[in-house]
């Protein structure tokens, strides 16, 4: 390994200044309802996702750039425009994160799956996370594929907008998706078009809502001990 | 429709859907007769939720001509907690005393997944104080043990082999009570914590251990002799449940089924974390796809559990178990007092007789916690049933923003169906069995 491969490695790869902005935190100790004396309740701060990372990845050995040069070019082969399907990539932490265009999901995963030179042959499900901060691109579904052939993780993350939640779905590329994919609509309300039986499976069929979302409250109860009441959990102080 | 036969095991009433029987134990035969009689030809028979073999609440849908299995499904979510949702209202640290509740039958796996997870978000991985890693692999190996234990022993009292049942049971007690002395639990330990441990070996744990480990050495090769060569034991379980390398790929089946096609895919071996590059054991495996083969390469993991257990015991060295960052590391230091495991007596005098500065840095840590900044990050441990992966998102606050477990039972369950049709009703039990589901797991 080159000394300028070495050192690419080792500085945090050069980021996009503006990153996900997905919400704004105010204050410093968790009291929002006035009486914080301490003078930094004026606080304001963004809280921002990391943004968009510039080649070269880096990556053990360069290993995000050969995959993410591998998909590109097998991406073009099919005539699809990798600027279009592949809407930002980012480096962060030691992995690599393919934020794709939900239209190009399932052709974009098959590619990652079948080519032989990506061979991402096991997805280990998806997982929702819901950003109501993060405006037109609230719902985001996260897979991560894993390569048994090149022993290699990498990470696809696809975003939808609370008004229009659908996702196509990767039941028919990964057939483990199933299960993962009913999980992640039952906590999230995220539709996978093509899902050939989108239901409930862990909250009864009858639930209205959808409890992982960030707007559906805990719930809870206050509870007496030694004669103090300490409040539901999502009652207590938190520490913005 | 014809009217409702009853026996004397089985009452029978009438709904919409058909005939519907609740069976209690009894003749199988005498059920299987009365709804013969009955004109619909279709049998569909919910086994479960609350079913002795059916590994917890997990509730299974089958339908059934004759003895055969024609269609069968999973009804689960029976022990859902919202423990991932309840994460998102504690603090990091907390975060393990949930976590370790998800697959109950392996505490330790989620808690290092989940720790893995948080500590690659913090960019602390290389901060970890070596001998905090080694008694984390130390408990994961001892921790496979007692999990791969439970399912040789229910799988074998599912198929009458008490003995198989007492045996496993007997040996994990003696793990469980290694556990006991180590963390002062049985179950739930919520031992390892972001940064590290709770807290040190205490004295004596090391010759525990040793003698621990020889006395399942002694005991292992009994589970061969009770079993492996029991002409009754291979009838039932060879050839059943199968799922080849192609079924478990498309389902993403991972762990001893995964294994068991063939395919020697750990990733202790393919994608090390804790140091497990520098352990020497074998990765078995099987050709046979079947439950006979899970069973074996059960069997000889223990074997290898033991010997990484063994290696962690020759290297460990004295040193701390917690992150140096005081910005991070629990403050308090805990000591066994008359009145159970709290904090030390020396920790006390500190925040409240000498340092100020001491007391502030323990407040804040304990009611507020530490910051996270903001990302995400996969941390993948193999558990004794696979892969066992956390989804670990931050939003820069002092709890977790989401977290999310792939537990490798929720996922290798969905191969039951593919295991199960065709086969005999007796034979969903072996195959179930073989998948070792823990519903803590699946439903989270």
């Amino acid at each position: 390994m080159s000394d300028e491969q070495q050192s690419g490695n080792n500085v945090p790869s050069p980021r996009d200044d503006t990153g996900e902005v997905i919400g704004v935190r105010k204050g410093m100790f968790g009291a929002n309802n006035g009486g914080d004396t301490s003078g930094y309740g004026g606080l304001v701060r963004t809280v921002t996702l990391p943004g968009a990372s510039a080649r070269p990845y880096g990556g053990p050995g360069g290993v995000f750039d050969e995959i993410a040069d591998e998909l590109e070019g097998a991406l073009e082969e099919q005539g699809i425009a990798p600027g279009n399907a592949l809407v930002k990539t980012v480096v962060d932490r030691g992995e690599i994160t393919f934020h794709v265009a939900r239209e190009h999901l399932v052709q974009v995963a098959r590619t990652l799956r079948d080519d032989p030179a990506l061979r991402f042959e096991l997805c280990t499900g998806v997982s929702g996370v819901h950003f109501p901060g993060d405006k037109g691109r609230e719902l985001h579904a996260v897979y991560h594929l894993r390569s048994l052939t090149h022993g290699r993780l990498i990470r696809l993350e696809v975003s939808a907008p609370d008004a229009d939640p659908h996702v196509p779905s990767l039941v028919a590329v990964y057939p483990t998706n199933d299960w993962h994919e009913r999980e992640t609509y039952d906590f999230f309300g995220l539709i996978f078009d093509g899902h050939p039986a989108l239901t409930r499976i862990m909250m009864p069929d009858d639930w209205q809502g959808f409890p992982q979302r960030k707007d559906y409250p805990l719930g809870g109860i206050p509870v007496e001990y030694k004669g103090a009441q300490i409040p539901a959990p999502d009652q207590r102080r938190s520490y913005s | 429709m014809s009217a409702p036969h009853e026996t004397p095991h089985a009452t029978a009433r009438a709904t919409t859907e058909g005939t519907v029987y609740t069976v209690t134990g009894g003749d199988w035969d005498e059920v299987v007769q009365s709804a013969a009689k009955a004109d619909d030809e279709r049998i569909v028979v919910n086994m479960g939720p609350q079913h002795p073999s059916t590994h917890g609440v997990l509730r299974l849908i089958l339908e059934i001509e004759g003895e055969t299995v024609t269609e069968a499904r999973c009804g689960i979510g029976y022990l859902h907690t919202g423990i991932e949702k309840n994460l998102e209202f504690r603090n990091w640290t907390q975060g393990t005393t949930f976590v370790t509740r998800m697959d109950y039958l392996t505490s330790f796996f989620n808690e290092t997944a989940y720790c893995l997870g948080v500590e690659k978000l913090l960019g602390i991985e290389d901060d970890i104080p070596d001998r905090a890693t080694l008694l984390r692999v130390l408990l994961m190996e001892l921790n496979r043990l007692s999990s791969h234990l439970v399912c040789i022993a229910t799988g074998g009292m599912e198929l009458g082999a008490t003995t198989i049942m007492i045996y496993g049971f007997r040996d994990r007690e003696l793990i469980l009570d290694a556990y006991e002395l180590i963390t002062g639990l049985r179950m739930n330990h919520a031992f390892i914590r972001p940064g590290g441990l709770a807290q040190d070996l205490p004295p004596g744990a090391v010759d525990h251990l040793r003698e621990l480990v020889r006395t399942l050495r002694k005991n292992l090769p009994e589970y061969d002799k009770l079993a492996t060569g029991n002409p009754i034991f291979k009838a039932r379980m060879q050839d059943v449940g199968y799922l080849d390398l192609a079924g478990c790929m498309a389902l993403g089946a991972t762990g001893p089924i995964l294994r068991s096609a063939g395919l020697p895919h750990d990733l202790r071996r393919s994608d090390p974390y804790c140091g497990y590059e520098t352990f020497e054991f074998d990765v078995p495996t099987a050709d046979s796809c079947d439950s006979y083969g899970r069973f074996l390469i059960r069997l000889e993991e223990m074997r290898q559990s033991l010997r990484i257990v063994e290696q962690c015991l020759d290297r460990l060295e004295p040193g701390p178990v917690m992150v140096a960052d005081k910005k991070i590391a629990w403050p308090a230091q805990l000591a066994l007092g008359p009145d159970g495991l709290g904090n030390s007596l020396d920790h006390i005098k500190n925040i409240m007789g000498t340092s100020m500065e001491a007391l502030i840095h323990h407040f804040k840590l304990v009611t507020e916690g530490f910051r996270v900044p903001p990302g995400q990050a996969y941390a993948a441990v193999e558990s004794p049933k696979g892969e066992l992966g956390a989804h670990v998102v931050s939003d820069g606050g002092t709890r977790p923003y989401r977290v999310h477990f792939r537990d490798p039972s929720f996922t290798n369950l969905q191969a039951m169906a593919a295991m199960c049709e065709g086969g005999q009703v007796a034979d969903v039990i072996v195959a179930v069995a073989s998948i070792d589901p823990v519903m803590g797991g699946v439903d989270r």
